[in-house]
């Protein structure tokens, strides 16, 4: 993960202000001059919490933290600390500094550039225990909203807050509610949507995990808000860890009042009961979420209506995401501008996301909208293990994109992602390296999709299986140039003929690596070759001249089909092959290559 | 629970405990219990500091569970927050090494480097 020699530079507001980013400048400058920028980097980091003393500079290895560091020292560290190895004993920060930000590394790359609002307990609190929510100001905003604001005002400082659904579609929540509150009824409905099930997703059992409270105490402002007296959590009965804490959460806010009749005194009423769903993906749809919670088979039906107005048993309904429930309370006890201060300006707030696939610190996250995926996958995520380059990294799980290298520096937020062609979706992050191969990514995704489509709607249910059956005949060698051409007209049409989500987002996969890696997919057509050695029929492995002749790879083949020489370039026979990759994973220099001659990438 | 007096009240008690406010030598033990936690093995963990620091009779010792912190590769993550404020973050921690960590750090309140979060990760 870490370069030769790292320099972290403070770039947080009390530092900026005091030259940080003069003082960086400096840095490069000084590298370069020194022929050392390849091997060294400067990172500007969060505050580091000593903003008095600074600003500061951290080196790795070894932690030397400079503090006070004028525009006229940093000569001085270059060429004594960096280039001889001895630190600046002048500079260095003397006292006994905090052992939280300083001690742990991973404190400032990994938490420090976090912000956690949705998981702001998550890891701190008990989540069996209700005092030590309610010791984290828990179920004050619950409070103040009943005692002091009228449903209307909720509305409009959730409105004020620019809060958007975080379960991937990004509608304003405050104008949901309104609709909702709009509707006259003698009965209302609150659900909370907690079918997560993009694959490698798990933010919201996260959430519910770690921090059952937030969540049952912004489902009753949002009943206070619509006139709702009842609330239904559906929720995947594959997180069991999660519906047992939910279910003792509720019994535990019931015992103390918070949830039941007469909450704080003010004549509102609410109730939460959970509903386990059987983990099909398109419960996650609202209308087939609703079906699913009556008792009917999960599927969605046209809109409008729409649930605001004709919802659960008919009566109008809010649906809303875990996340989404978990940013309310923090909105009342900070209030809307402080909230709204956070983020981009169409994308107030932060976000949520499951780091997974070829990154380092495998994880979950919470940054401010606007952060980039530069940031999130490199300093956050601690980039891409075992030296291998970066590819892809695809958001929004099989209802998204992949987005390339060339658009890292993209600013994370929801009509970014669009125009990139992805989505924000729940918030899963899958990044890929060059071994992975993007066929067989669209393919996977598309599997999935397959086994998910309830099949009401004809081009879901059959046209992403034909899909399917070309990507496997494109992975065994078998596919023609036209493939790819159907490919893209049967994804479109499938877009434009699907009632829900899920068929109009299904093909996106496969259209978003056929734009962005087209070549890849001409390699498996075309010359028959798997570049990133993925799809077996159509992968050859050869040593390349980068062999140092360490005979790991050799050591490391079941099959022994590898010969060569201590010293000596390595060769591997073709006809004993199995293709496992056990040679690749071993080779210690990168030297086995599945790419063919004159591959010069995507 | 009637008025928000009620609930300030509660929430003060709740934080003085939580945080051990006004007790010495206080240790908090966090250990890291989400499906991640779980699945990597938290529950040992959990129940080493229990018995340990029941044998031991340390009184001001409280062991809790805690969600996911969002370290999910390097679970179980087992967190110590002492009441003079300083906080040490252990991962990949087996039964074995919450034996010792309660052993070296809790009793005898030298942190044992090795195991800590910042000097594991690559």
């Amino acid at each position: 993960m870490l370069d030769r020699m790292h320099i972290l530079i403070c770039g947080g507001t009390e530092c900026k202000e005091t030259n940080s980013l003069k003082i960086r400048d400096k840095f490069n400058t000084e590298l370069e001059r020194l022929n050392l920028g390849k091997d060294i980097k400067t990172i500007l980091t969060g505050c580091f919490g000593l903003c008095a003393l600074g600003p500061h500079v951290v080196i790795y290895p070894g932690e030397t933290l400079y503090s006070g560091v004028k525009l006229e020292d940093v000569t001085e560290i270059v060429e004594q600390h960096i280039a001889n190895g001895k630190p600046v004993e002048r500079l260095l920060y003397k006292g006994d500094f905090n052992r939280k930000k300083f001690r742990n590394r991973s404190e400032l790359t990994f938490f420090a550039r976090q912000k956690r609002i949705a998981l702001r307990n998550c890891g701190v609190i008990n989540p069996l225990e209700i005092t030590e929510y309610i010791a984290r100001q828990g179920y004050e905003a619950l409070g103040t909203v009943l005692k002091t604001m009228t449903p209307l005002q909720v509305i409009e400082e959730v409105k004020k807050s620019g809060l958007r659904g975080r379960g991937g579609g990004g509608f304003p929540t405050g104008v949901k509610w309104e609709f909702a509150n709009r509707q006259i009824s003698d009965q209302k409905y609150v659900i909370c949507n907690a079918d997560e099930g993009d694959p490698g997703a798990f933010m919201d059992r996260a959430v519910l995990e770690g921090d059952p409270h937030s969540v049952l105490e912004a489902m009753a402002i949002c009943g206070y808000a619509i006139g709702a007296n009842t609330g239904y959590i559906y929720i995947r009965a594959e997180y069991p860890v999660a519906v047992e804490r939910l279910q003792l959460a509720i019994g535990h806010a019931e015992a103390l009042g918070l949830l039941g009749d007469n909450i704080f005194d003010s004549g509102f009423n609410f109730k939460i009961e959970l509903r386990l769903g059987a983990g099909a993906f398109v419960c996650g749809e609202e209308t087939a979420l609703i079906a699913s919670i009556e008792g009917e088979r999960g599927m969605p039906r046209n809109k409008p209506p729409f649930p605001a107005v004709k919802g659960l048993f008919g009566k109008p309904t809010n649906v809303n995401n875990v996340e989404t429930f978990a940013n309310v309370p923090v909105i009342f006890l900070k209030g809307a501008d402080w909230f709204k201060s956070i983020g981009t300006e169409k994308s107030s707030g932060t976000k949520v996301f499951a780091l997974g696939g070829k990154i380092a610190n495998t994880g979950l996250l919470e940054i401010p909208m606007g952060t980039t995926l530069r940031e999130v996958i490199y300093e956050i995520g601690g980039g891409i293990p075992n030296k291998r380059e970066f590819k892809a990294v695809q958001t929004g799980g099989p209802s998204g994109g992949c987005i390339t290298a060339a658009s890292l520096d993209t600013p994370i937020d929801f009509d970014n992602l669009i125009a990139l062609g992805s989505m924000m979706g729940s918030g899963g992050m899958i990044i890929m390296d060059e071994d992975n191969c993007m066929v067989d990514v669209a393919r996977f995704y598309l599997e999935f999709t397959v086994d998910e489509s309830c099949g009401k709607c004809t081009p879901c249910r059959e046209g992403t299986k034909r899909m399917l059956d070309i990507l496997n005949r494109i992975c065994d060698g078998q596919g023609t140039m036209e493939d790819l051409d159907v490919l893209e007209r049967l994804g479109n049409m499938i877009k434009d003929s699907s009632l829900c989500g899920l068929g109009q987002t299904a093909p996106n996969p496969v259209l978003s690596t056929l734009k962005h890696f087209r070549k890849e997919y001409e390699a498996h057509v075309i010359d028959k070759v798997c570049p990133a050695g993925v799809c077996k029929n159509l992968t050859t492995y050869v040593v390349t001249d980068e062999c140092i002749g360490c005979t790991k790879c050799a050591k490391n083949c079941p099959v022994g089909a590898i010969e060569g020489t201590v010293k000596g370039k390595h060769y591997i026979h073709p006809e004993q092959c199995i293709k496992c990759g056990a040679c690749k994973t071993a080779c210690p220099v990168n030297a086995i290559s599945t790419k063919p001659e004159n591959w010069e990438g995507v | 629970m009637k008025t928000l007096e009620e609930l300030k009240a509660l929430r003060k008690k709740s934080y003085e405990k939580m945080y051990m406010i006004g007790v010495t030598g206080g240790v908090r033990v966090q250990v890291g219990y989400g499906t991640c936690g779980i699945a990597a093995g938290a529950k040992p963990v959990y129940d080493t500091f229990v018995n340990e620091i029941k044998a031991l009779n340390l009184d001001n010792v409280e062991v809790t569970q805690v969600g996911c912190m969002g370290e999910c590769a390097f679970e179980p993550i087992v967190e110590i927050l002492e009441s003079n404020g300083s906080k040490t973050i252990y991962c990949l921690v087996t039964d074995r090494i919450a034996s010792e960590i309660v052993e070296e750090h809790i009793v005898k309140g030298n942190r044992i480097d090795k195991y800590l979060l910042s000097k594991t990760k690559r």
